[in-house]
């Protein structure tokens, strides 16, 4: 999967140990202690901060999946938040017209979207790029009247209040639960997609990005991998959105603007295209990014006068960052981190040698 | 009742106008430099608020005050280009398209920093009266709509005329064809692409201006900009005309269903009409057919 070096002195010799998705043990040695410190995390840290990460782990959610779609099979979408709408109005409605629990209302999250995935991805079989892009827009206007209209028609105009869901006779509230909950979640949709992306179906939506004459070429179902990446992406940007809703407890149109779909792909520019790592960077930027702001703007003198503006401030710079990073580091902020990785591996030298070993 | 059919069709006149004339705005620049401009509506809503600065200066001679907003939008345009847009000139389209998405989220901080979120209104600054005007048929309609349909009539008959017959124009459209053999003929590629901007935003301004004078001016102006971009994807990206009969088509949609089934879906009629012309006709109406590959 990776063709670039992790290590000095580390090859591999076998497609078993390239497959491999912990292959040194330095990067074992990172990873546990990433793992043990997010659970360490919350019995230290204030509920302001579980907060913080409980939405990055669920942003998170969101940009792997918008990831696999647009970062790897090459199908660009802009109705993310629109997918979350349906995701989030499934539970809902569903727990409110059948009061249905938990177990019952995220499996049905999940079939909506990957139906929603399944229709919208048609017309990618026939679009490309822009057009494709306009077509999950159209998706998003669509999803969020029908949300508004289910609102207004039921009575819920200012929004529908969910119940948090029971699992084993509990309720699930408090940060320190969600905390977990969004966190063991975004951790099995990372790994899912590392193990999607090392199968044949990652190396297909390579192809596919790559050229899809070629890939049709080489045998490869582009039809059916193209709706494939439509409904698994799909499919989890709506569990995203179910558990967003029960994560607030409470559903509204408001909450998924454009603004929403765009802070999405922002995230995955941010983090850089066509990486994991990327999307969970991206998230973890994008959702401190309005915090970091707000901070700012207190450290100002005069903080009173610019609360009202708050939201002005933030949608000026972030449109301002989103622009930087289009223009001056399109490979986003894993592109500045390969540049320091690359410098310690080459260390002392500056660059790859010309000739000699490939890659 | 015997009005209503003459009320609906002076409606659908003027919603057409509206579409049709922030909808060549998205023509321009997509039929020359093969862009997508989604920060078209925060443009526009740029122009409306330029005007409300410009009223301040002259408010005693609105044709000034106008004048002087489209000149400025004109150049916010160029600008545009030349700051931003001329950088992701050769880049993946969808980075230039993100950039113009960035552009819009940026603009519309920008403006409420400046002029503030609450609703304006530069009809009153420059003291206009928006009576409305008694039509045959017992129909009325608003002085700002009219100017709206006499402009949509005045912009696209000389957008026509200048693509026609004027050097420039024919340039515009040798760059929009092929930008290598245009650029080996000696076309200056950034000065035509510069110029498509400038127009571009121009025209949407002139809208938004005409918008605001008659039902005021706040951050809802960029969702009529984007609800536009169907009338221009429906008649075909890159054709004028196309533009014009998709205004119509979608804009006659939304009249009829707003007022027949449900007004709330105001909002997302332009996107179903553009969800069918996907399906059916991806490249629009009047459109070019071959693009599809070419994004």
């Amino acid at each position: 999967m990776s063709r670039r070096p992790r290590a000095s002195g580390h090859f591999r010799t076998s497609y078993a140990q390239d497959l491999k998705l912990i292959q040194t043990p330095t990067e074992r040695w990172v990873l546990s202690a990433i793992a043990v410190g997010l659970v360490g995390l919350p019995f230290l840290a204030s509920p302001f901060l579980l907060d913080l990460a409980s939405q990055v782990f669920l942003a998170s959610i969101g940009s792997l999946a918008l990831m696999l779609l647009t970062g790897y099979a090459g199908q660009v979408s802009l109705g993310h938040a629109g997918l979350m709408a349906a995701g989030a109005f499934t539970v809902g409605i569903l727990s409110k017209e059948v009061e249905a629990p938990f177990w019952m209302t995220l499996p049905a999250a999940a079939l909506v979207g990957s139906l929603l995935g399944a229709i919208f991805g048609l017309p990618s079989l026939r679009l490309r790029g822009l057009y494709l892009a306009v077509s999950t827009l159209a998706l998003h206007f669509l999803v969020v009247y029908l949300g508004g209209e289910y609102e207004t028609r039921r009575g819920y105009s200012t929004g529908i209040v969910i119940d948090p869901p029971l699992i084993g006779g509990h309720a699930v509230t408090g940060w320190l639960a969600w905390y977990f909950v969004l966190g063991l979640t975004a951790a099995g949709t990372l790994l899912l997609c590392l193990n999607l992306l090392r199968s044949g179906t990652g190396r297909a939506w390579a192809a596919i990005r790559a050229n899809e004459t070629v890939a049709e070429a080489l045998g490869i179902g582009v039809a059916g991998h193209k709706l494939l990446a439509f409904i698994v992406s799909s499919l989890l940007t709506a569990v995203a959105g179910a558990l967003f809703a029960y994560y607030r407890g409470f559903v509204s149109v408001e909450a998924f603007s454009l603004f929403l779909s765009i802070q999405y792909v922002a995230m995955i520019i941010i983090g850089g295209m066509g990486s994991l790592l990327g999307a969970v960077l991206g998230a973890l930027f994008v959702t401190l990014f309005p915090y970091g702001i707000e901070a700012a703007l207190r450290a100002l003198p005069g903080a009173q006068r610019y609360a009202g503006l708050l939201f002005a401030v933030n949608y000026t710079a972030f449109g301002l960052v989103m622009i930087l990073f289009l223009l001056l580091e399109p490979l986003g902020l894993v592109g500045i981190w390969r540049r320091v990785q690359t410098y310690f591996l080459l260390w002392p030298f500056k660059h790859r040698p010309v000739a000699g070993r490939q890659r | 009742m015997g009005t209503l059919p003459v009320q609906l069709a002076v409606n659908i006149l003027v919603l057409t106008a509206i579409y049709a004339l922030i909808a060549c705005g998205y023509v321009l620049v997509y039929r020359v430099s093969r862009v997508l401009n989604l920060a078209h509506g925060e443009l526009m809503m740029l122009g409306a608020y330029l005007l409300l600065m410009t009223a301040s200066q002259f408010g005693s001679h609105w044709a000034v005050a106008m004048a002087a907003a489209v000149g400025l939008s004109g150049l916010v345009g160029v600008l545009v280009y030349l700051f931003l847009m001329r950088k992701m000139t050769g880049e993946m389209v969808l980075a230039a398209v993100l950039t113009t998405v960035a552009l819009g989220i940026g603009l519309r901080g920008a403006t409420v920093l400046i002029w503030s979120a609450q609703q304006q209104y530069p009809a009153q600054r420059l003291q206009i009266a928006n009576f409305a005007i008694a039509l045959p048929g017992g129909a009325r309609m608003s002085l700002c709509a009219a100017l709206l349909v006499a402009s949509m009539i005045v912009v696209y008959g000389s957008l026509l005329a200048f693509l026609r017959f004027s050097r420039w124009g024919v340039r515009m459209r040798a760059a929009g064809q092929r930008p290598l053999l245009a650029a080996q003929r000696g076309i200056n590629l950034h000065a035509v692409y510069a110029l498509a901007w400038g127009l571009s935003t121009v025209t949407g301004a002139l809208a938004g201006m005409l918008i605001a004078l008659d039902s005021g001016l706040d951050q809802t102006m960029a969702i009529i900009g984007l609800k536009a971009f169907p009338a221009a994807l429906v008649g075909g990206l890159d054709s004028l005309v196309g533009a014009l009969a998709g205004a119509l088509i979608v804009a006659t949609a939304e009249i009829l269903l707003i007022h027949y089934v449900d007004p709330l879906l105001s909002e997302v009629v332009p996107f179903l009409v553009l969800i069918a012309m996907l399906v059916v006709w991806p490249w629009g109406l009047f459109g070019t057919r071959e693009e599809l590959d070419r994004v």
